[in-house]
């Protein structure tokens, strides 16, 4: 065959992507057992999605969901921290947590030959954690240490300054870890206070996706997890109210090379029927590489290694933030072409067909990689559970994005993104920028300690 | 467990290798260039990653950026340079794989005719602002660089981090992205796997259509550097913006897949992974002496150096920290591992290895591998085997490996300290030069 490097070729049908149907059966304690048959590895994936995570840590316990999370695997019954790691070596199995504001999810993956010693091992890290007093002081301790160490990293800084600025004090204005004066204060009585809230499982989704039957899993969850009972309760996280922040705040890093910077607002739940239009939107505006932001600030001005955008889709309102590293020099440069790209995309330069298609195509032909191995499949499934979205979602992803026009582009933009209400966070050389900073017309800038977030 | 694969070499040496995986209709495109930065040379460091940024800004017949038509057709693309190598790929739905192999070889034959002066310069700029995002502006960021440097000797490649220094990359020319191109982008010097929803046939014919075309190129003569012993133990310092110290102690160790790599990339995770080895067990655990330690033997293709890391909790000293290392190394070599662990390590080693089976493309999956394995081997079936060298460890041959690579006092001991703090690293060490 004879090449044609005048044109590039032009994919032709896609061969269709068959999703997972979904297998459920709720346990008598509550408890949903899900499977997904997945079967092109002798792997299998356990995923424990806990709905209730760091936003109900309670005013002035900032970090206890989390310290609890983290507590689970550090012994069982008469079992150490160490037994159980162990245990999970001898049978080749790796096990993450994950804790948000909403949810944690426990992951453990195994060879598929040991489903069962996986499962139970996963049940009695979540059902029968040991929870000792001085197990529970020592993992204090370390999450204390890591963050003083955060202290010098300025993402991390920056992450939890710009959450405590949009949110104040309500439950989403603080990471998962709390502060240092917060997780001083936990004790072991409110880990195990706060063990029986959160993990209940009426609240809980046990996943697995492998080469495995349902109703065998079925038999194995309700052995292992059976005498799992829902004891306490969770509260309830209001409604974030909307802070009017100081447009332009500094957290001052003496001599830093760049300066980390976070534009955003608070912006929408994940059950908004907008969500697919402003998905795409974002495509356009800096959730890809090709994205107007990420074009401009590296491909354009070689300001950064990368920037991005990103709505934080929660259960309530999360937030909306642009995200970058930029070189010192470049800081209010990359602020105001930031700034402008927002305002922009609301109207001035509405989204072009071209530009929609691609951010479109990028999310729908794309759409197959995101379940290709078991772990992903687990994580989609995930989502489903947390936001209660129907079992055919997978099916419908598809043809709710590309349905979105550029008109709907522009009035969701308009409508979520508020360029007036826009808070802009440096994490950076504040000697080296403050002259120039006056040409934002943001006014002048907070300073922020390090003590107030 | 294995890849299945069949595999061709074309005319003009490129090594084309093909494994049919058909449960998700994707497809990975992954290419190989066997050129990393120990292929620089001094005064010229960072140049191989810099020249890989170029690559994804346009060739002859597609003379802008390489990430809409790729994006667009639902696929994802990234590239990464380490000592090494240099690979590109692409994992894209199964219809988009003749795109991906347009571009590609558009960039293997002809990249130069869209080469300018503002791509370099901007390249230049992103790579620079890498370097302070990833390594300046990182704490124990520049922590390799001190690392590598006294490791090996000034005109060893292995010598300069793949990110270069800051100089060098100012220093870099656009004739040298041609020099660079001419020498060590060609076919010959190439191994492209593709894997996924396939019929290997019908790929193949494409593969020939897009780069049997493309020269061969100047032959690449491999290096052969020796690697001078480490005759005297080192003590470095560096200051840098962290809170707590952290101690780093390394040995030079065998290259990837030579005896004993395998025993010392195990003896790695008994002594410092995961909370079932004894350093945690013992610093973290149970004495509480640091925050975190870490250990990993990084083998390379001409040698390799075993690094153990560890932090100060507040209140302790890295020469405390240093005594227990050693302690459990000497222990390590005088005992041997139990059975215990040594079975524990088969079985991990088996599930990672077949974890890794999980992906046809992006970086470790299927497709890299088959390249890695041809690549430094010469022999993509290497899988099995590569997993059969971890299978024979035994208890004797990690003891082995511990006593001949580990006991030695010529190592190279770095503490990295808060700034003004030089007093919290090792007695008598050093000022690291970093750039």
């Amino acid at each position: 065959m004879s090449v044609n490097r005048q044109q590039l070729p032009v994919p032709g049908a896609a061969r269709p992507l068959s999703f997972p149907s979904i297998h459920k059966t709720t346990l008598a304690n509550g408890l949903g057992v899900w499977t997904v048959r997945h079967a092109n590895i002798p792997v299998v994936t356990l995923a424990l999605l806990v709905r209730g995570g760091a936003a109900q840590d309670g005013s002035g316990h900032e970090g206890l969901s989390a310290l609890t999370i983290d507590m689970l695997d550090e012994g069982s019954g008469d079992r150490s921290a160490i037994d159980m790691h162990e245990a999970l070596a001898r049978v080749g199995a790796q096990l993450d947590s994950d804790i948000g504001a909403d949810a944690a999810v426990l992951t453990v993956t195994a060879l598929a030959r040991f489903a069962q010693p996986a499962l139970s091992l996963l049940a009695d890290i979540t059902v029968r954690p040991s929870l000792r007093p001085a197990d529970v002081e020592r993992v204090r301790q370390l999450r204390l240490h890591r963050l003083t160490q955060l202290r010098d990293v300025p993402g991390a800084v920056a992450d939890r300054a710009f959450l405590r600025l949009l949110y104040g004090s309500h439950p989403y204005g603080h990471t998962p870890l709390g502060s240092e004066a917060s997780l001083a204060a936990l004790t072991p009585e409110a880990v195990v206070a706060c063990h029986q809230r959160m993990l209940r499982p009426s609240e809980s989704t046990l996943i697995v996706v492998g080469d495995c039957s349902h109703d065998e899993i079925v038999k194995l969850a309700a052995d292992a997890f059976g005498d799992w009972s829902s004891a306490g309760r969770g509260g309830e996280v209001p409604m974030p109210e909307a802070l009017v922040p100081p447009r332009l705040n500094i957290v001052p890093r003496a001599g830093a090379p760049q300066s980390e910077l976070r534009i955003g607002q608070i912006g929408v739940p994940r059950n908004i029927p907008d969500y697919h239009a402003l998905v795409a939107a974002n495509m356009v505006l800096g959730g890809q590489f090709v994205s107007r932001i990420n074009l401009k600030l590296r491909e354009e001005r070689g300001l950064t290694y990368g920037a991005r955008t990103s709505f934080d889709f929660r259960r309530l309102p999360g937030p909306f933030s642009l995200q970058v590293s930029v070189q010192t020099s470049g800081t209010v440069e990359a602020i105001r072409e930031s700034l402008h790209e927002i305002e922009a995309i609301r109207g001035s330069r509405p989204v072009t067909r071209e530009e929609l298609e691609l951010g479109v195509a990028a999310l729908t032909h794309g759409y197959a990689r995101s379940f290709e191995t078991a772990e992903q499949v687990a994580r989609a499934l995930t989502n489903i559970a947390l936001y209660d979205l129907p079992d055919d979602y997978f099916v419908r992803f598809v043809p709710l994005v590309s349905a979105v026009t550029p008109g709907e582009v522009t009035r969701v933009m308009e409508k979520y993104l508020h360029p007036d209400r826009l808070t802009t966070l440096i994490v950076g050389d504040e000697a080296a920028i403050a002259r120039d900073l006056d040409g934002l017309s943001l006014g002048a800038p907070n300073i922020l300690s390090a003590d107030t977030f | 467990m294995n890849i299945a694969f069949h595999k061709h070499t074309l005319a003009n040496g490129l090594d084309v290798l093909l494994h049919e995986d058909r449960s998700c209709p994707i497809v990975a495109v992954n290419l190989w260039y066997h050129v990393g930065s120990k292929n620089e040379v001094p005064g010229r460091t960072g140049f191989a990653h810099l020249f890989e940024h170029l690559m994804f800004e346009g060739s002859q017949h597609h003379d802008t950026g390489y990430f809409p038509p790729i994006q667009g057709a639902g696929g994802t693309l990234n590239g990464s340079t380490n000592a090494d190598r240099t690979n590109y790929w692409e994992v894209v739905p199964s219809n988009a794989l003749e795109l991906a192999l347009w571009m590609e070889s558009d960039r293997m034959g002809f990249l130069l005719p869209a080469l300018t002066e503002a791509k370099f310069s901007n390249q230049r700029d992103v790579v620079l602002n890498e370097r302070r995002q990833n390594y300046e502006n990182r704490p124990y960021g520049l922590a390799p660089m001190a690392m590598l440097a006294a490791l090996f000797p000034g005109d060893h490649p292995y010598h300069w981090t793949t990110i270069g220094e800051i100089a060098d990359l100012h220093a870099a020319r656009i004739e040298d992205v041609r020099a660079f191109f001419s020498t060590y982008y060609h076919p010959a010097n190439a191994s492209l796997a593709i894997a996924g929803d396939i019929d290997p046939e019908q790929t193949l014919a494409l593969v020939r259509a897009y780069f049997e075309e493309l020269p061969p190129g100047p032959h690449v003569a491999r290096l052969s550097v020796p690697t001078p012993a480490l005759t005297r133990e080192q003590r470095l310092v560096l200051e840098d913006r962290v809170e707590l110290p952290r101690l780093h102690l390394a040995w030079l160790s065998p290259a990837m897949f030579a005896p004993f790599d395998a025993e010392l990339d195990l003896a790695a995770d008994i002594l410092a992974n995961g909370k079932t080895s004894r350093l945690y067990r013992r610093l973290v655990y149970d004495q509480r002496l640091a925050t975190d330690v870490s250990a990993a033997q990084n083998s390379r293709e001409l040698t390799g150096f075993l690094q153990v890391a560890a932090t100060a909790a507040p209140g302790h000293t890295l020469a405390e920290l240093e005594r227990i290392i050693v302690e459990e190394i000497a222990r390590l070599a005088a005992e041997g591992p139990t059975e215990d662990e040594i079975e524990r390590c088969r079985v991990q080693a088996e599930a990672q290895f077949i974890f890794r089976l999980q992906n046809v493309g992006g970086f470790g999956g299927k497709s890299d591998q088959l390249n890695a394995y041809n690549t430094f081997t010469g022999d993509p079936a290497y899988f099995m085997e590569d997993l059969a060298r971890y299978q024979r460890v035994t208890a004797g041959s990690l003891q082995e490996a511990v006593q001949r690579y580990l006991t030695t006092p010529h190592r190279v001991v770095l503490s990295v300290v808060p700034r003004g703090r030089v007093v919290l690293g090792m007695p008598d060490s050093s000022p690291a030069q970093v750039s």
